[in-house]
């Protein structure tokens, strides 16, 4: 995974779920993943999938991703080439699935960024900068194991290198 | 120390004694995915190289949010779950068998275990007293292969509820009440531990109507002690000797306590489009309704059937509102119709569905159409939920939804109770 980011923000509200990010009316597509990441979180905002380009960054507020466990939310999230998910607060699952896929989740005041600021994010130093607003903004660190999932690429990558958890 | 029933059963789990805020890896006692999770689950394990599960009789697939398929690409993910099945031999909950969680408290949870499911309704089985929570498709397929899992043992936040309800007033009012007001964010990352005169005294169907909706609130679990109730639930469904009391200590260490009158509270209603949008039944009467739905794991057992079935008992729909009922579970339609609810919501004019998640995801059996408003007894009203991004949904109990059902608009149970 690579440490340094650099994309547009893209600004979403307080409480995008994951029927927001991927709607149960699309049940039949979540195991054609790349046909779902078409749809991602048009129903918070219609054009989202037309206007997200690889490196991009999904700002939400408080309590991004609440809802289902549905882990296929945080994966089209990723496949359709965003960097990172930068929030207020996450829910719980989403929180951990997006770990999980490989997809950093960033917790910070991101009522600073507006909707196309230019960010560049330094993961390994926890800096976010808003190039655009020429501010820079911190983010609380991961627990470890979350750190070592994410590096080891996602949960299952982990597992195919160790075979089991290792949480050190 | 004392220990909170959280801390208990990951530490047993774990080996080593635990308090919040540890990470531990921790056995899996029972494992589950459904039909929307379930097939990611599997690839997943086919990257991982593991089409194997440590616990064959204790993992199931169910296959109940799209049950009947309504789809050839839901059939076929169907089929990587039956394939699945057959190859390691674990239980397959074929469609009409029931919804997920009440499958699980019926016939596969027991006290003290450790449940993880692809599902975030999973904490519903933690109204016997077991460390119930949803997780990704991941990380219960590692669960399913390994048998483990790693947690961070949460803060619990206590919830001790006295006084009677008063008439018309159920446990769906409750933790609507609760969500209200502790939001749906309150709980988040926490368990909360649900005790009080009021829970004493609940019904086991009461007490997983509560324990299903904790996540409502952001909670990893929504947990409550394995007593005399609970044991006497488990005998009803042949697994007496499964039975094990599990309390927290008395000087367990709690992030908050929240004291609850249930005396106070009024028949509620979530509002479009959060579950923390709650108003009483009365503030809202008169919004008028396309479309009821009794049934989920929320509240589809056989007593809140029966709530129903009383309240319709020789009345007709609003001409202007349909009526969808869906049982649980078989077990729940089998003695729904041994009780005569089931031809009661018939005559009534309700479109009577086999057992299963019915229109609450989405999928099927009753979307929304522009515009138009349902009053569900589900436990989620999110914009789109019932698919539809133009659907409006309203959540009650089934008192409360039953009597709407007549009127053909939200309305105060106790008008006619």
């Amino acid at each position: 995974m690579e440490s340094e980011l650099k994309g547009k923000a893209w600004k979403f509200g307080d409480g995008i779920s994951t029927d927001h990010i991927a709607p149960g009316r699309l049940f039949h597509l979540r195991t054609n993943l790349p046909e779902l990441a078409k749809h991602v979180l048009e129903d918070a905002d219609p054009e989202f999938p037309n206007k997200v380009r690889k490196g991009d960054f999904v700002v939400g507020g408080r309590n991004f991703g609440l809802g289902s466990s549905r882990e296929h939310a945080p994966t089209i999230i990723k496949l359709s080439g965003v960097g990172a998910v930068l929030a207020k607060s996450f829910a719980r699952i989403f929180y951990r699935n997006a770990i999980n896929v490989g997809l950093p989740v960033l917790i910070c005041d991101t009522d600073q960024i507006e909707d196309e600021d230019e960010l560049e994010i330094d993961l390994s130093a926890g800096v976010i900068k808003d190039v655009t607003k020429g501010i820079e903004l911190t983010f609380s660190p991961l627990p470890d194991i979350m750190i070592k999932i994410l590096s080891d690429g996602g949960l299952a990558a982990h597992i195919n290198k160790y075979g089991d958890f290792k949480l050190e | 120390m004392g220990k909170t029933i959280a801390e208990k059963i990951i530490g047993e789990h774990a080996g080593r004694d635990v308090v919040a805020g540890d990470i531990v890896v921790a056995k899996v006692d029972v494992a589950a995915v459904q039909d929307g999770t379930g097939p990611l689950a599997v690839q997943q394990l086919e990257k991982m190289n593991l089409i194997q599960a440590k616990n064959p009789e204790r993992t199931v697939l169910f296959i109940d949010h799209a049950a009947p398929s309504p789809h050839k690409d839901l059939s076929n993910a169907h089929k990587i779950l039956r394939d699945f099945a057959k190859k390691t031999g674990v239980d397959l909950s074929e469609i009409g068998t029931g919804v997920c969680h009440q499958r699980l408290v019926e016939s596969y949870v027991n006290p003290g275990d450790i449940l993880i499911g692809a599902d975030s309704h999973t904490c519903t089985s933690g109204a016997l007293g077991a460390f119930a929570t949803g997780m990704g498709s991941t990380d219960v397929a590692v669960g399913i292969a390994l048998g483990k899992t790693w947690l961070r043992v949460p803060e619990t936040i206590r919830i001790n509820v006295n006084g009677e309800f008063k008439e018309g007033v159920y446990a769906k009012d409750l933790i609507l009440y609760l969500i209200g007001k502790i939001t749906a964010d309150g709980a988040t990352y926490k368990a909360l531990e649900f005790g009080g005169e009021t829970i004493k005294k609940m019904s086991m169907s009461d007490r997983f109507t509560l324990s299903n909706m904790a996540v409502e609130a952001g909670a990893k679990t929504g947990l409550i002690e394995a007593d005399e109730t609970t044991k006497a639930f488990l005998e009803s469904r042949g697994r007496g000797k499964k039975f094990r009391a599990i309390a927290p200590d008395e000087d367990a260490v709690y992030e908050e306590l929240i004291e609850i009158d249930a005396s106070e509270i009024e028949p509620m209603v979530s509002a479009p489009h959060t579950v923390d949008n709650t108003s009483t039944a009365a503030e809202l009467a008169g919004t008028k309704l396309d479309q009821v739905f009794i049934g989920t794991c929320t509240n589809g057992r056989l007593s809140d059937l029966a709530i129903a079935a009383k309240l319709l008992e020789g009345k007709v729909r609003h001409p202007d509102t349909r009526l969808i009922v869906v049982p649980a579970s078989k077990d729940v339609y089998l003695d729904a119709l041994a009780a005569g609810y089931i031809e009661t919501f018939i005559r009534a004019g309700a479109a009577v569905m086999a057992p299963g998640c019915g229109p609450c995801v989405g999928v099927h059996q009753g979307i929304l159409g522009d515009g138009e408003a349902c009053l569900s007894t589900q436990n989620r009203n999110f914009q789109g939920r019932m698919g539809n991004t133009k659907g409006f949904i309203y959540l009650a109990s089934p008192a409360t939804a039953a009597i709407s059902a007549i009127k053909g608009e939200i309305t105060d149970p106790r008008e006619v109770l």
